[in-house]
């Protein structure tokens, strides 16, 4: 497959200064602007964690009081999750799907830059959801845990209040950029480009995109509800005017499970151009790949109940919910079974991409196994709100997807600055920043199936171990991200000069258009359709 | 300036955009229309162990009455959120047959220096037993109002179907008063002091 592109010099390039920025409707820089908005609020929600470890280094509370801790914890959650993975996979997707399915830009430039500039808005009030507890007389800080559960989250003070509006304007946000990546990747394809020939991530991004349509608004609904109990004199939780607080539960993981997959998928979908770039083989089973995902897609809408087997559902419900959830592991165990077999007998190299790859494939399988132990409702009982739980999400989120978008920033680095970084150091970023992951969550099953509960500040000292070997290795996880921010600010500032097909094994399989075009990419690429043969 | 030669039509776009926005506003309503489905559920099952109100039906009073079965009923009593009522019920527990029809009673009295107004939410456990039992008398049908110092006795009167599932031998009936003053729970009012001042004494510290 190759392109013949029309280089188009009639266009001018970008203006200067801060307008560039503020009205860009370039997908490239909107792009840029999601990755470095994604890489801040790693470092900030990565202070918190490292806040909450050197908390639990000790029994007993040393460093920040019980309610500042949960609210430390809230807000990691939710600057991780809507702050540094969602952005960066939209970042991702803004530079690379226009490019990969050869269209001049997002289907809706001007939205882009809504998507985007309404994401800032919300950090700041995120983080003023932390802060505004200092304040005296704004009551109670946000100590419910990132799941928001009432009636506790009706009586916390006035953070709640900036965390619901936050969590609206990251709704509309994302939602806002669904829409866009979808209609762009259903409309903007380039003639030759159908929907069976598109990159795996392409794939990837439609199916999150969606889901992220389907599911985001209910969660806008339910904050919504818990505003009006707070301030309205409603009762959709409140028992005593005829709700029911269990109600949020459902409303919430109707959102929060799906999430699961937005989160994931994107990195699902770097794989599937890593694993085939580095083996030199095209991707195994394409066409399962992608029908796989579907069935996630599907199946992650309607199991979300698997979160809240201890409210006490019918025999039959709770049947349901656990047979779904052990479904789920189908698809996604033969996805991983599609990766191994690319690799199998390939002329396969270990550039930091791939070693990312291979780890995620490992470690993810980790999760996926623990996933099954607490799908199984009597296991569950026991398991439920304690450091098991913790381990397993963080063993699915952090190799599921944060790796994931770690391969992808080394993969597609060299394209977007035209330089290539350093292999060297990336190389040691791979084997630290996975080694010290390991040793910060590794231990957590162990203190988890010995009943160590989550979200409390002090725990029994039988845990101390456990928990001062999850906090050194918390720590030098945390340093790691140091030299990632240094290898990416050295590559964009400069470095060898990087090919326009850096990879030697890029164009195999079902490749993107994006190795078409020079590194980095012209302002303005495909501005003519480029003919695909 | 976006001028994008190979678009395929604004038209198209427009379409796709329109659908999406549809399925966004549907989902939206779909959350808040969860709430009607989810009482609908709850009350048809039973799901959250919330008992329904009075029962009228003749079946169920008329029943025989099924001697050979004991079912032992126990009573619980919560305030909720700091609510300065004594409630307790005036027996711990009762011992009934299926069909039988019993009367109990709970106490309550406001130690508050002004009226409230209070709701009682029941709950049953084992929820499955929720549709089973029927009461044609309770204090929970409507609010309750006691003035300061009040105190009284309230009546409960239930009958236990005679087909409850046989494994079912104990269903614990509670009750919860809620102030339905709710602006009593200001999320704004001064946090609480105690953790910073009692937690940080912890006896863990000298390890």
């Amino acid at each position: 497959m190759s392109a013949v592109i029309h280089e188009d010099h009639h266009h001018e390039g970008p203006p200067a200064g801060f307008k560039r920025w503020l009205y860009s409707t370039n997908h490239k820089d909107i792009g840029t602007m999601y990755l470095i908005f994604a890489l801040v609020m790693l470092f900030i929600g990565g202070g918190m964690a490292m806040i909450i470890r050197a908390e639990l280094f000790m029994p007993g509370v040393q460093i920040v009081n019980p309610d500042l801790y949960n609210n430390l914890l809230t807000d990691h959650a939710l600057i991780m999750i809507f702050g540094m993975v969602m952005p960066a996979a939209a970042g991702m997707a803004n530079w690379m799907i226009p490019m990969m399915i050869g269209a001049p830009d997002m289907a809706l430039p001007r939205m882009n830059n809504m998507s985007f500039w309404l994401l800032p808005a919300a950090a700041i009030l995120l983080l003023s959801s932390l802060l505004v507890q200092f304040i005296p007389g704004t009551g109670v800080p946000i100590n419910t845990g990132w799941t928001l559960y009432p009636p506790l989250s009706v009586q916390t003070g006035m953070g709640m209040d900036l965390l619901i509006f936050s969590v609206h304007l990251l709704g509309i946000s994302s939602i806002m950029a669904s829409i866009n990546i979808v209609t762009t990747i259903l409309n903007m394809r380039a003639p030759g480009m159908p929907l069976m020939k598109m990159p795996l991530f392409v794939w990837a991004w439609l199916f999150t995109g969606l889901l992220l349509i389907i599911v985001m608004p209910v969660l806008a609904g339910g904050v919504t509800m818990l505003l009006f109990d707070r301030h309205f004199g409603t009762s959709f939780f409140d028992a005593a005017g005829g709700g029911d607080p269990v109600l949020f539960q459902h409303l919430f993981w109707f959102f929060g499970h799906p999430e699961v997959y937005v989160l994931l998928l994107p990195s699902i979908g770097v794989l599937g151009l890593v694993i085939p770039t580095f083996s030199r083989k095209p991707l195994f089973g394409y066409k399962p790949l992608v029908f796989f995902m579907g069935f996630l897609f599907a199946l992650g809408l309607v199991v979300w109940a698997h979160h809240q087997y201890t409210i006490g559902m019918s025999l039959g419900a709770t049947m349901y919910f656990m047979i779904g959830t052990i479904l789920i592991s189908i698809p996604v165990g033969l996805m991983l079974f599609n990766f191994i077999f690319t690799m199998w007998r390939g002329s396969m190299t270990f550039e930091t991409p791939m070693l990312f790859a291979i780890a995620i494939i490992l470690m993810f399988s980790f999760a996926g196994v623990t996933g099954v132990m607490l799908a199984v409702v009597p296991a569950d009982l026991q398991y439920h709100d304690t450091y098991f739980v913790v381990a397993h999400f963080h063993y699915a989120l952090i190799p599921g997807a944060v790796f994931g978008l770690y391969a992808g920033v080394f993969y597609w680095l060299p394209k977007w600055t035209g330089h290539m970084y350093n292999e060297k150091l990336g190389k040691i970023f791979f084997w630290w920043t996975t080694l010290s992951f390991n040793l910060t969550f590794f231990p957590q099953h162990f203190s988890g199936l010995a009943g160590m509960p989550r979200r409390i500040v002090d725990y029994n000292i039988q845990y101390i171990e456990f928990n001062q070997i999850s906090s050194i290795g918390g720590f030098l996880f945390g340093l790691s991200h140091l030299l990632f921010l240094y290898i990416i600010i050295k590559t964009v500032k400069g470095g060898e000069k990087a090919a326009d097909k850096p990879w030697e094994g890029a164009q195999i399989g079902t490749p993107g258009l994006e190795w078409t075009l020079p590194s980095p990419p012209p302002f303005h690429s495909f501005t003519t359709p480029p003919q695909i043969k | 300036m976006n001028t994008q030669p190979h678009q395929p039509g604004n038209k198209q776009n427009a379409r796709t955009v329109r659908l999406m926005f549809l399925i966004v506003i549907g989902m939206f309503g779909f959350g808040f229309a969860m709430v009607p489905l989810y009482d609908l559920l709850c009350s048809v099952t039973g799901l959250n162990g919330s008992t329904t109100g009075r029962i009228q039906d003749e079946a169920v009073l008329s029943s025989r009455i099924d001697f050979n079965r004991v079912i032992t009923v126990e009573f619980d009593a919560t305030n909720n959120a700091d609510l300065p009522w004594e409630f307790h019920p005036t027996v711990k527990k009762v011992e009934v047959h299926p069909g039988e029809i019993k009367e109990i009673s709970y106490y309550a009295k406001n130690n508050a220096g002004h009226a409230i107004v209070a709701q009682a939410i029941p709950g049953i456990t084992p929820w499955q037993a929720t549709n089973h039992f029927n009461k044609t008398e309770c204090f929970c049908f409507t609010q309750q109002k006691l003035e300061p110092g009040e105190g009284k006795e309230m009546t409960l009167r239930f009958v236990i179907d005679t087909d409850l599932p046989k494994e079912f031998k104990t269903i614990t009936l509670s009750y919860t008063f809620m102030d339905t003053d709710r602006s009593k729970l200001k999320q704004n009012g001064e946090a609480p002091k105690l953790h910073t001042n009692v937690i940080r004494k912890s006896p863990n510290n000298n390890i």
